[in-house]
């Protein structure tokens, strides 16, 4: 018999369990229709893989996991899809979910599966393979895919593997009834996990309120190694981090896993699910659901196809809506109530309860609180439940967190014992539902935070750019005007000609008085200095050939280029001394400049003189003398038989001055008559 | 000398006292240079406090001069976004009373909303994007604009640019990813099922009895 433990506070609640056992599970058969929501557990839903109008068949994957926290959903029997849209589904908000709607055909065709009786000779891998792929998430309520709990994260090292049979909230039979009837099948499945995970030890945690599934289960197990533990029943057991503590004794640390204290805990229904689908091929399609409460005229579990609508079930078991006060999906204590009847049964759904208002009134009023602290004596986490509903009133937040709201694994058993009647899980359920909110908006923040001062650096970074560009074309644009306004000052272009001409005399005298001995020292130090370096180079040479060193060849080159550079300063040098011996050349273009200058002056000054009349007859035989060279150009260009461009250009231009010379003429013309 | 200061004791303490000063002016001075505080760190814990949206309803150029004026005496009610909740934490961090928002700055929205281009209607004259606080229009010239959701803080500041009026404020649709339970209703009291057969266990128990 192995040492149990116990865990602090917990409740015993009336059990109310017996009326659901006393029939063993019967089928639920085949609805009309059937709406698979996509989400069906925590993670990312599904994204459908068929189309309205497709035809399926029972077990086949209609929708594919995305993201890893996510499991594949399967059509629960053959039939057309006939819808995929949003509908109500089993959640306490009342909300629209997006769901696949099948008009089954009644024909329930399976597609062709092969199970792997031998499943010893799968890997992890593998087998995890099968497991996600047969779309299997926990059974026992959260729903969380079992692919991923499975998968630990390599090197933590498992010693104890625990399947879930404690069952301990109020009302549901589901576990009980699949542990009676199928007890081999949850030792196969357990045998499976137990190769995936290589426990140490493997325990079937079973409360004592269970006496005929504790038989069938020590009976299937005999000689597997698997054992069997029974512990008192108290609320909630169930819980998995409570389990742990009663089997082992080890407590999961705050914000922990199982896995962190060697311990994976998985449903007994998980482990049928995993059976069916490694040994035969099935995926999750279908699941114990018990039917209970006042309501309903004949209370037992059925074996249910996902999808079936709550109502199709309902009435199975004899529904009476007059009686039914809600209908709740889950036990009276973690359970919600379901908004409609409509709303579809899913992988999560261990219970369907229609208790009458007898049997469950509804809440009256809350009173004030009265620190009894009974609901900090039952409280299965030992928290202090009366303090956090003070801060979560008054949305004290930090206050909640150091309580450690967080641990609340909101089993109800402090609103079950409040005598002032608080809903107090329902105070922590929004209180977290708040902090997280905080929490993600407040990293939101940040992030914004951060964007917005990367922002405000680029466009002071822009702005910088914008204003050194600026600056850069203000001072290139005051050079520009500086430089124009020392060439170009002069308003008279032929003043500026003069200037210009007389700059340029100035400097050529300045050069030729300056440049002979400039040009010359410098012609004779580039001489000096090469032969310096020649001097060295050649030394280096010499010293390298002595030592035979690999750098000879580079040396050589050098030295020859040094040489030959030294000639050609030396020639320059000589060329030079030449040329600066005799008469130097440039007298003339100085002279000539000199001379267009002073005929520009002449022709201006003997314009001024003349009297428009005049003027006009200047210009007129100006053109004469142009044109005649021109045709004489012409003329003599045709008889060299010149390129054809040059004559027509020639041709042109005499055509132009004769035009001209007629515009002459006429405006000569005028001026005479006036 | 030591026969000076014996026989004048004042002199002593004198030049004990003016030793004593010197030292620790001197430490106190090399701390004033060693451990100086960049900028104010009072502006930086107020900007931790607002909510970042950069809307400029405050009517300084986003969250940190705001900030930076809170540090140097502006009043703490002049941030929307950040509501009654931001107020008081401000006022919790500052340790001054609490004040009702200014409502000349704008009200509190129930809800954060996100803007949206309609992309049909977008001309893209980029007048938006450069509005945008936290670069979250995505968008050139002459192409069409739009709005990265995740990054969209919700300040509006891009509505009023808009030439064509082509961008919506759209509030979240609430989802089963954004549902959550709230807190109860202290009035009606009309809770959920939560652990309420403890009444029937205890009729039956009088029945019983």
């Amino acid at each position: 018999m192995r040492k149990t433990f116990s865990f602090h506070g917990g409740i015993h609640p009336p059990e109310n369990k017996a009326q659901s056992v006393r029939t063993p599970i019967a089928d639920a058969g085949i609805p009309a229709q059937l709406v698979i929501p996509l989400s069906q557990h925590i993670g990312a839903p599904a994204s459908p893989i068929v189309a309205v109008g497709d035809d399926v068949l029972k077990g086949q994957m209609i929708a594919e996991p995305r993201g890893l926290v996510s499991v594949p959903v399967h059509a629960p029997t053959s039939g057309n899809i006939i819808a995929i849209e949003d509908r109500v589904i089993a959640h306490p908000s009342g909300l629209l979910a997006p769901c696949i709607v099948i008009a089954s055909d009644g024909k329930d065709d399976w597609l062709a599966h092969t199970g792997s009786a031998d499943y010893r000779a799968l890997d992890k891998p593998d087998l995890l393979e099968r497991i996600r792929n047969a779309g299997i998430a926990g059974m026992g309520g959260a729903g969380f895919p079992a692919a991923v709990k499975l998968a630990v994260k390599p090197g933590t090292a498992i010693a104890t593997l625990i399947i879930n049979g404690t069952e301990c909230e109020p009302y549901i039979t589901a576990d009980d009834v699949l542990m009676r009837e199928r007890a081999q099948q949850i030792i196969e499945g357990t045998k499976i996990l137990r190769q995936l995970i290589a426990s140490e030890e493997t325990l079937i945690g079973v409360e004592d309120n269970k006496p005929e599934s504790l038989v069938a289960l020590r009976a299937a197990a005999q000689g597997t190694g698997i054992e069997i533990v029974e512990f008192p029943t108290k609320y909630p057991s169930g819980g998995e981090k409570q389990l742990i503590e009663i089997l082992t004794g080890k407590q999961v640390p705050n914000g922990g896993l199982p896995s962190d204290v060697g311990v994976i805990c998985q449903n007994v229904g998980t482990a049928v699910a995993i059976y069916d689908a490694i040994v035969l091929g099935r995926p999750l399609i279908s699941r114990i659901t018990t039917v209970t409460g006042d309501g309903v005229e004949a209370p037992q579990n059925f074996e249910v196809l996902l999808g079936t609508p709550m109502n199709y079930l309902l009435d199975k078991a004899g529904y009476q809506p007059d009686k039914n006060n809600r209908l709740i999906m889950g036990g009276p204590m973690m359970g919600f109530t379901v908004p409609t009847p409509e709303a579809p049964i899913v992988k999560t759904t261990n219970c369907l309860l229609a208790p009458t208002e007898a049997e469950l009134p509804s809440p009256p009023p809350a009173q004030a609180c009265i620190r009894c602290g009974m609901c900090a004596e039952v409280c299965p986490v030992t928290l202090l439940p009366q303090q956090m509903f003070w801060f979560a009133q008054g949305k004290e937040f930090e206050k909640l967190e150091q309580h450690n709201l967080f641990d609340c694994i909101e089993c109800g058993a402090c609103s079950w014992v409040c005598p002032s009647t608080i809903p107090l899980v329902q105070y922590y359920r929004a209180s977290k539902a708040e902090i997280l909110q905080l929490r993600s908006a407040s990293e939101k923040s940040e992030h914004s935070r951060v964007r917005f001062e990367a922002r405000q650096q680029r466009l002071e970074r822009e702005t910088a750019e914008k204003e050194a560009k600026r600056a850069a074309r203000k001072q290139a644009a005051e050079q520009r005007a500086l430089t124009a306004a020392e060439d170009g000052g002069a308003e008279d272009p032929i003043q500026a000609a003069i200037e210009r001409a007389k700059a340029k005399k100035a400097a050529q005298l300045a050069g030729a008085e300056n440049a002979p001995e400039n040009e010359l020292e410098k012609l004779e130090k580039a001489v000096v200095t090469i032969r310096k370096r020649l001097d060295t180079a050649t030394a280096k040479l010499e010293q390298a050939r002595i030592e035979g060193s690999d750098l000879v060849v580079a040396l050589q080159t050098g030295v020859d280029k040094t040489a030959a550079k030294l000639a050609a300063a030396q020639q320059a040098l000589h060329d030079y001394q030449s040329a600066n011996s005799a008469e130097p050349p440039h007298k003339e273009p100085a002279d000539a400049a000199q001379v267009a200058i002073a005929r520009a002056m002449a022709a201006r000054a003997a314009d001024a003189g003349l009297s428009p009349q005049e003027k006009a007859q200047a210009q007129l035989q100006k053109l004469q003398q142009r044109l005649e060279k021109s045709r004489a150009k012409l003329a003599e260009v045709r008889a060299d038989g010149a390129e054809d461009k040059i004559i027509e250009a020639l041709a042109s231009t005499v055509t132009r001055l004769t035009e001209k010379i007629s515009a002459a003429q006429d405006q000569l013309n005028e001026l005479t008559d006036a | 000398m030591s026969e000076l200061l014996a026989q004048y004791p004042v002199f002593a303490a004198l030049i004990a006292l003016v030793g004593l000063g010197t030292v620790f002016g001197a430490l106190l001075g090399f701390a004033a240079v060693r451990f100086k505080t960049e900028g104010n760190p009072i502006a930086d814990q107020v900007n931790d406090v607002l909510p970042q949206t950069q809307c400029g309803q405050c009517g300084y150029p986003g969250c940190r001069p705001y900030a930076e004026a809170i540090a140097n005496g502006e009043a703490i009610n002049k941030c929307p976004p950040g509501g009654e909740a931001g107020i008081q934490a401000l006022a919790d961090l500052l340790d001054v009373d609490f004040i009702p928002l200014d409502e000349e700055h704008g009200e509190v929205k129930a809800t954060v909303a996100v803007a949206f281009i309609r992309e049909a209607e977008c001309i893209g004259c980029t007048k938006c994007i450069q509005a945008c606080p936290v670069d979250a229009i995505l968008g050139a010239a002459k192409q069409m604009h739009t709005v990265i959701t995740s990054e969209c803080t919700g300040c509006d500041l891009c509505v009023e640019p808009c030439p064509v009026d082509c961008i919506d404020m759209l509030h979240e649709e609430q989802s089963l990813r954004t549902w959550h339970w709230d807190l109860p209703d202290p009035v009606s009291r009309q809770v959920d099922i939560i652990a309420t057969d403890a009444l029937a266990e205890r009729s039956a128990q009088d029945e019983a009895a």
